[in-house]
């Protein structure tokens, strides 16, 4: 493990440049903490920070310059792997019928910095989800190879996070190139760093640093400790498949079907959630066209439509489905689970639904039936 | 193929079924794929129509000969409606051949029973077909057929072609018949009384609406039939038909890949509840 002091951020970036990456990273706009192209450390967050609660974000100055020193905001790393537009194919026209041609990926080199460790067990559910299967999807199995990730241990838990109890966070411990801690205490504020990869190693070797001495390694591991004592929330999800197997029609559906909206908020925040779309952009002459992906929620009408009528046509059912596939489905479909306790679709919700309030309302003993 | 994007096929046959359904016989432009594609009964493509959009429909020629594909397709949406007003001669986009088969390898030495509904029999024919050209490996086949009206009866000439082949009987029913109807009335779960069920030596193969397998599941269960010997093929929304883009899930499994064609009992739970 080693040492950078706040400067040596700097001279990360400039490795990272050198080698050729675009770094995305958060940075504020539009009143949260988003995920953008960044130039310098200087348009990382400096000094601030989230409170987050169900259905509510906001921002607030810390009493220190740190740059990481916030929870994930609304955006997730998807909207690079899995682009929310997309063109598939295109289909040309002409006196001899259509022809079709495939549209070829266009990955960029990104290096990604902030990743949270419950974005990384994102990434690799996205992986199982999208490059597992018999047929892999080419746009993002292609950004995914050039990808540069830079984690950061999280050193403040928000309002809405479960990761501890899905065993997903708050410790980074795989799927980065390079782990960073901020420290920020009465010695200053540094980093500590390790290499996940040889590529890692070598950006780090290349930046000026020094080998962290034993108090330098303790604070960065009570960083991490801390954070997971600060969880606002817990999941508890022993057996949960079968929980949810067994009360597809359990009366908190209904409960919780008067309260969604079915807006579909959850599912575009949720880093794991992959539904996608496809409409025809046509040319004017209708000689050319172009097969858009885009990003789809399974809170919509459309999403079930098949002639006659929607297959889930109540909230309840459309709740449900995407409940019990985040929760359950998605444990037989890819072998985990759909969540990774980011606590996303719980903070983004307008209504405030908290996914770990509803789990426990059906694990309850239903006081009608008695214990 | 690939099977993400779509290869053109020409539409060498368009034959008018009913009111609103066609079927197209589709014969792929490029020599190498036609000579590779390989489907089995129950199988679909994504059919595409320039402008509009794909749509997955079953292919229901005989897989012997698999240099022509023919799609039935009824007229009800944008796509369908676009693919409706394309003629002989014209050309459509296809990939495929998608997700799973029925248990014909299973079904042989058994009586085999077919239950379907409306437009339900075309992704059935293909297997029927099957059975046909290899009689004597099958027992007997029983093949009922449901229709809301008679208008509604598609393939006239091949049930009267399979009523006459040996150990095959066609029981076909509608729901609102009108004078020149010859055959029964009523719903297709009131042909069961009509045949013979060896509850211990068939297959059923069955498709249609969910409320009509729905019913047409319990009656045979209350029959006798085991639950894993009744298979269904079901009908989602497709997007992608590869399970990339969630739109065709049922309870865990995804209809482009583990279905369309189900064992009940493997699907029960989700099959049971509503608005799966």
């Amino acid at each position: 493990m080693i040492r950078i002091d706040r400067g040596g951020l700097d001279a990360l970036f400039q490795a990272l440049k050198n080698r050729g990456f675009e770094i995305v990273g958060p940075r504020l706009r539009d009143a949260a903490i988003v995920y953008d192209r960044l130039d310098s450390t200087a348009d990382l967050p400096v000094g601030w920070t989230d409170r987050q609660e169900r259905g509510s974000y906001h921002l607030r100055r810390r009493s220190d310059e740190a740059l990481f020193g916030y929870a994930v905001g609304p955006h997730s790393w998807k909207k690079y792997l899995l682009p929310p537009l997309a063109c598939l194919w295109r289909a040309r026209r002409d006196e001899n019928g259509v022809e079709f041609f495939s549209e070829e990926p266009r990955p960029e080199k990104l290096a990604l910095i902030g990743v949270r460790s419950c974005e990384i067990h994102a990434i690799a559910i996205q992986d199982k989800v999208l490059m597992g299967g018999k047929v892999v999807d080419p746009i993002y199995a292609a950004q995914r190879e050039n990808l540069f990730i830079i984690a950061v241990q999280c050193a403040e838990a928000g309002g809405t996070c479960f990761c501890v109890s899905m065993k997903t966070g708050p410790k980074a411990t795989f799927g980065f190139d390079i782990a960073l801690t901020e420290v920020l205490n009465g010695e200053g504020h540094y980093f500590t760093a390790e290499g996940g990869t040889p590529c890692g190693e070598e950006v780090l070797l290349s930046i000026p640093c020094r080998d962290a001495d034993s108090a330098e390694r303790e604070a960065a591991e009570r960083v991490v400790e801390r954070t997971a004592r600060q969880m606002g929330r817990a999941m508890d999800s022993t057996g949960i498949k079968e929980l949810l197997y067994g009360n597809l029609e359990h009366p908190r559906w209904d409960d919780v079907a008067a309260r969604c909206l079915a807006c579909g908020n959850c599912t575009m925040v949720c880093p794991t959630c992959f539904c996608t779309n496809v409409q025809e952009v046509s040319d004017l002459k209708a000689e050319e066209t172009a097969l858009q992906r885009r990003w789809d929620s399974c809170f919509t009408m459309d999403f079930s439509f098949i002639h006659g009528g929607s297959v889930r046509s109540s909230h309840k059912a459309r709740f449900r489905q995407w409940m019990t596939h985040k929760l359950a489905t998605w444990i037989d479909q890819f072998g985990t689970s759909g969540c990774v306790g980011c606590g996303r679709c719980i903070t983004w919700c307008p209504v405030g639904i908290d996914l770990t309030e509803e789990v426990r309302a059906i694990r309850a003993p239903d006081p009608e039936r008695g214990p | 193929m690939n099977l993400l994007v779509p290869t053109t096929a020409e539409i060498v046959e368009k034959r008018q079924e009913t009111r609103q359904i066609y079927t197209f016989r589709l014969r792929l432009r490029d020599e190498a794929l036609r000579r590779s594609f390989q489907f089995q009964p129950g199988q679909f493509n994504m059919v595409y129509a320039f402008g509009a959009g794909e749509v997955p429909i079953s292919i229901v020629s005989d897989p012997a000969d698999p240099q022509l594909l023919d799609h039935t397709i009824r007229v009800v949406g944008e796509v369908t409606g676009a693919l409706g007003r394309l003629r002989e001669g014209d050309v459509v986009g296809l990939r495929g051949p998608f997700g799973s088969a029925w248990p014909l390898q299973e079904a042989r030495g058994k009586d085999v029973i077919v239950v379907t509904g409306g437009l339900g029999c075309a992704p059935v024919v293909s297997a029927i077909n099957y059975v046909v050209k290899r009689r004597a490996d099958f027992g007997t086949l029983q093949i009922l057929h449901g229709v809301r009206t008679p208008k509604d009866l598609l393939y006239h000439s091949r049930f009267r072609a399979w009523r006459r082949i040996p150990n095959t009987q066609v029981h076909l029913t509608a729901d609102q018949p009108d004078p020149t109807w010859r055959h029964s009335v009523g719903v297709v779960t009131n042909l069961f009384t009509r045949i013979r069920i060896d509850a211990h030596n068939s297959l059923v193969l069955m498709c249609g609406p969910d409320i009509m397998m729905h019913y047409a599941v319990r009656d045979l269960l209350s029959r006798g039939m085991p639950a894993q010997r009744i298979y269904l093929s079901l009908e989602r929304n497709m997007k992608c038909a590869v399970a990339l883009c969630g739109h065709c899930q049922f309870g865990p499994t995804f209809l482009c890949k583990d279905g369309p064609v189900f064992r009940y009992d493997l699907i029960k739970l989700w099959f049971q509840t509503r608005e799966i």
